[in-house]
C-alpha cells in the first residue's frame, strides 16, 4: 500500500486505480444500457436536445424479446454451451496427461517436444482454418457441431497441455515418489495423489479452454452455415446485422446474454484459478 | 526385518559420476547412517536403495533378493523425505493408511495400525487434520507414521530433521532414536550434521566426492579417523590441523613447524618413524588442548595468541592464532584471558593425530 499522507493515497492510488476501472468496464456498461435503451433513443443524432448518451428513461426489454422470438439465439446458447463442454473435456483430458508426461516422464527430447507443442499454439487460426476447412469438407462434417468440437483442440489442447506442464512442474517430486514407495504404480500415483493436487492447475486450464472455445469467432464462421447450426458469437453478428443495418439493441443483448454463463463459471472458480495462476501447492 | 548390502554401486549421470563404488553391508536392525557435504553422493546412494534412482553399475540386495529392476512399491521399504512430502489434501489418517490401502490390507486392520502408530507418535489428537495445519514437528511425525504403519523391511531417512528448527530438532533426534530401539528396523539415515550422524548411527559412513572415506562406529570415527577429510569432518568444534614436520631428536621424534615443537608420544613412534625428515599434518581437537601450568613438560605445550573468547557456560572456546595458522581450544569456563593476549596451551598427548602430507590418510 501507499503510505504517508492521505492525498498521496488519493494521487498514486484511488484516482488512477477509478480511472483504470472506468477504462475497463465501460465497454459492458455501454453494452448494457444499449441493451436496454428504446429504439427511439438508440437511432437519434447526437446534437439533440436533452439527448443524455450514458443513460435512459425508458428502459425496455424490447430487444431481449426481439433476440428470443425472432432469432434462433436459445439455439445458438446451447450449440455454444454443448461444443465448448465437449471441446473444453477432450482438450483438458488430452493436455493433463500430455502435461504430465512431459513434465514427470524423462524421455529424449521431453524439453524440444513442449517447445514444439507451444510453438503449434502460435500458428494463428486465420493461417489454420484453409487447411482445417479442407479436411473438414473431407470427413463432411461441415455445418455440424462436430466441425467445432474437433477443431477447437487443435489450439485448446496445447493451450492446456502447456499450462498443465508448468502446474506439474510445480508439485514436489516427491509427493509422487513417496506414493510410489508406498506401493503405487505410477499411474495409481498419478490419479490418487498429482491429480488432487493439480485440481486448481486442472480447473485453471478447463475455465481457459472452455471461455476461449466460448469466445471462438472464426472457425464457427467458416465451418457453420445455417443458422440453427451456429453459435452466439457468429449468430449474433451474422443474423443481426443484415447488409449495412445493424439492430444495435437485439446484438448488445446478445453480447451480454452470450457473456453471463462464462462470468459465471470464473466467479464460481475464481479462488482455485487465481492459486492455479500462481501454482500454489500448500503442504 | 532384513540386511542390506550395497555392491560396488556406480551412477553416472551424462557427464557427472555421482557414485563411484560404494559397497556397504548394513545387518539387520542396524541403524546406518551416511554423512558427508552435499554433492556427495550420499542421498544418491539412498535413492538408488530406494528404487527412484537407477543403478549404473553393482548391485544391491535387500535381504537376499537383487533389487536392482524392482519398482519402489516392490521393494517392501519405506522411506521419510526431507519436505515431509505429507499428500496435501488427504488427511493425516489418510496420509498414512495411503500405503495400507495401495496394498489391499483390510479396514479394520488397516485402523488398527494407524491408530497404534498415531498413539506411538503422540499425534492421536491430529488425525483428521490436513497436513497445512500442522506444525513442522507435527508434519515430521505424520511423515514418520506414514513409514512405520507399513512395517516394511527397511526404514530410509533422507535428511529428515533439516527442515526443522535447532530445538526441535534435537527433540525429534532423540524421538527417531527411541522409535529405532523400539522396532528394531532396518535403517539408512542420510544427513550433513554429523552430530546426528554421530547420536544415531549405530555405524556411520562418512563420503565425499562419491567415495566412502570410513565406516565405523561414532567413537572409532571420532578418535580414530581414517585421513585428514574424516578427522576434520567428524566433531564440533572441528579439529585442528597445522603442517608440520617429523624430525628425529636423540632416540625420539618432533613435531615442529615456526610456532610449535612437540614432542610425538611413545605410542606413535613406531609408525612415524618412517616419515621422519618429512612433512606431515599434525590434527589436535579443540578439547585435547588446555591451558598450561607450569608443571607441564615445555615441549608438550606452545604459545598462542588469542583472537576471540567464547563463552559457552560449560566450557570457553579460544579462537587463537598459533604462528600463521588458526586453531581453536576448548578451555575450562574458569580461564580468564582478554583478546590479543599471549597464552600458553598444552596439549593432551593421547590426542595427537599424524596424517601424510601428500595422501593425507592417517598415519
Amino acid at each position: 500500500m501507499i503510505e504517508g499522507a492521505a492525498w498521496r493515497r488519493w494521487v498514486f492510488f484511488r484516482i488512477p486505480l477509478a480511472l483504470f476501472l472506468i477504462f475497463l468496464l465501460f465497454p459492458f456498461y455501454w453494452m448494457v444500457i444499449t441493451t436496454f435503451r428504446p429504439d427511439s433513443e438508440l437511432y437519434i443524432a447526437w446534437q439533440r436536445p436533452n439527448y443524455a448518451p450514458f443513460w435512459t428513461w425508458k428502459p425496455t426489454l424490447a430487444h431481449v424479446q426481439y433476440l428470443f422470438e425472432e432469432t434462433a439465439f436459445l439455439t445458438w446458447l446451447w450449440n455454444t454451451m454443448f461444443i465448448s463442454i465437449c471441446a473444453t473435456i477432450i482438450s483438458l483430458f488430452c493436455g493433463v496427461l500430455g502435461g504430465y508426461a512431459l513434465s514427470r516422464l524423462n524421455f529424449p527430447f521431453a524439453g524440444g517436444l513442449g517447445t514444439a507443442i507451444f510453438v503449434t499454439y502460435l500458428v494463428p487460426q486465420t493461417l489454420l482454418f484453409i487447411p482445417l476447412s479442407e479436411i473438414i469438407r473431407n470427413y463432411k462434417l461441415g455445418d455440424t457441431p462436430w466441425a467445432l468440437i474437433l477443431t477447437y483442440p487443435t489450439f485448446l489442447i496445447p493451450f492446456c497441455t502447456w499450462l498443465m506442464m508448468g502446474f506439474f512442474k510445480s508439485i514436489p517430486k516427491e509427493l509422487e515418489e513417496c506414493a510410489r514407495i508406498d506401493g503405487a504404480s505410477r499411474w495409481k500415483a498419478m490419479v490418487y495423489i498429482i491429480l488432487p493436487v493439480a485440481v486448481p492447475g486442472i480447473l485453471s486450464a478447463g475455465i481457459f479452454a472452455f471461455t476461449l472455445s466460448w469466445n471462438e469467432f472464426i472457425y464457427a464462421l467458416v465451418f457453420l452455415s445455417s443458422p440453427e447450426q451456429k453459435t452466439v458469437p457468429v449468430g449474433v453478428v451474422s443474423e443481426l446485422i443484415r447488409g449495412d443495418v445493424f439492430f444495435w439493441g437485439a446484438l448488445m443483448a446478445g453480447a451480454l446474454l452470450g457473456s453471463i454463463p462464462v462470468a459465471i463459471a470464473y466467479s464460481f472458480f475464481v479462488e482455485h484459478y487465481v492459486s492455479g495462476l500462481t501454482g500454489s501447492v500448500k503442504g | 526385518m532384513a540386511n542390506v548390502s550395497i555392491h560396488d554401486v556406480h551412477k553416472r549421470y551424462d557427464d557427472f559420476h555421482a557414485v563411484k563404488g560404494v559397497s556397504l553391508e548394513i545387518k539387520d536392525k542396524e541403524f546406518l547412517v551416511l554423512v558427508g557435504p552435499s554433492g556427495c553422493g550420499k542421498t544418491t546412494t539412498l535413492r538408488m536403495v530406494a528404487g527412484l534412482e537407477s543403478i549404473t553399475e553393482g548391485q544391491i540386495l535387500i535381504g537376499n533378493t537383487i533389487v536392482n529392476d524392482l519398482p519402489p512399491m516392490d521393494r517392501d521399504i519405506a522411506m521419510v523425505f526431507q519436505n515431509y512430502a505429507l499428500y496435501p489434501h488427504m488427511s493425516v489418517y489418510d496420509n498414512m493408511a495411503f500405503g495400507l490401502k495401495m496394498r489391499k490390507f483390510a479396514k479394520d486392520e488397516i485402523k488398527k495400525r494407524v491408530e497404534n502408530a498415531a498413539d506411538i507418535l503422540g499425534i492421536t489428537d491430529h488425525l483428521a487434520r490436513k497436513p497445512r495445519q500442522l506444525s513442522g514437528g507435527q508434519r515430521q511425525r505424520v511423515a514418520l507414521g506414514r513409514a512405520i504403519v507399513r512395517n516394511p523391511q527397511v526404514f530410509l531417512f533422507d535428511e529428515p530433521l533439516s527442515n526443522l528448527d535447532a530445538k526441535l530438532r534435537v527433540q525429534m533426534r532423540v524421538e527417531i532414536k527411541k522409535l529405532h530401539q523400539r522396532l528394531a528396523t532396518t535403517s539408512i539415515y542420510v544427513t550433513h550434521d554429523q552430530v546426528e550422524a554421530m547420536t544415531l548411527g549405530d555405524r556411520v559412513v562418512v563420503m565425499k566426492d562419491g567415495l566412502i572415506q570410513q565406516v565405523g562406529e561414532p567413537l572409532e570415527l571420532y578418535n580414530h579417523p581414517a585421513n585428514k577429510y574424516v578427522a576434520g569432518f567428524i566433531g564440533s568444534p572441528a579439529m585442528n590441523f597445522a603442517e608440520v614436520t617429523i624430525r628425529s631428536v636423540g632416540n625420539g621424534l618432533v613435531a615442529e613447524n615456526s610456532a610449535m615443537r612437540l614432542v610425538v608420544p611413545d605410542e606413535l613412534k613406531g609408525r612415524l618413524a618412517a616419515h621422519a625428515g618429512k612433512p606431515a599434518t599434525l590434527g589436535i581437537r579443540p578439547e585435547d588442548l588446555r591451558m598450561a601450568n607450569s608443571s607441564d613438560p615445555i615441549d608438550q605445550t606452545f604459545e598462542a595468541v588469542v583472537e576471540v573468547a567464547e563463552q559457552l557456560g560449560s566450557e570457553i572456546i579460544l579462537d587463537v592464532t598459533v604462528g600463521k595458522a588458526n586453531m581453536v581450544a576448548s578451555v575450562e569456563p574458569t580461564v580468564k584471558v582478554r583478546p590479543q593476549e599471549k597464552v600458553r596451551l598444552a596439549v593432551n598427548p593421547a590426542g595427537l593425530r599424524f596424517f601424510d602430507a601428500t595422501s593425507e590418510a592417517a598415519i
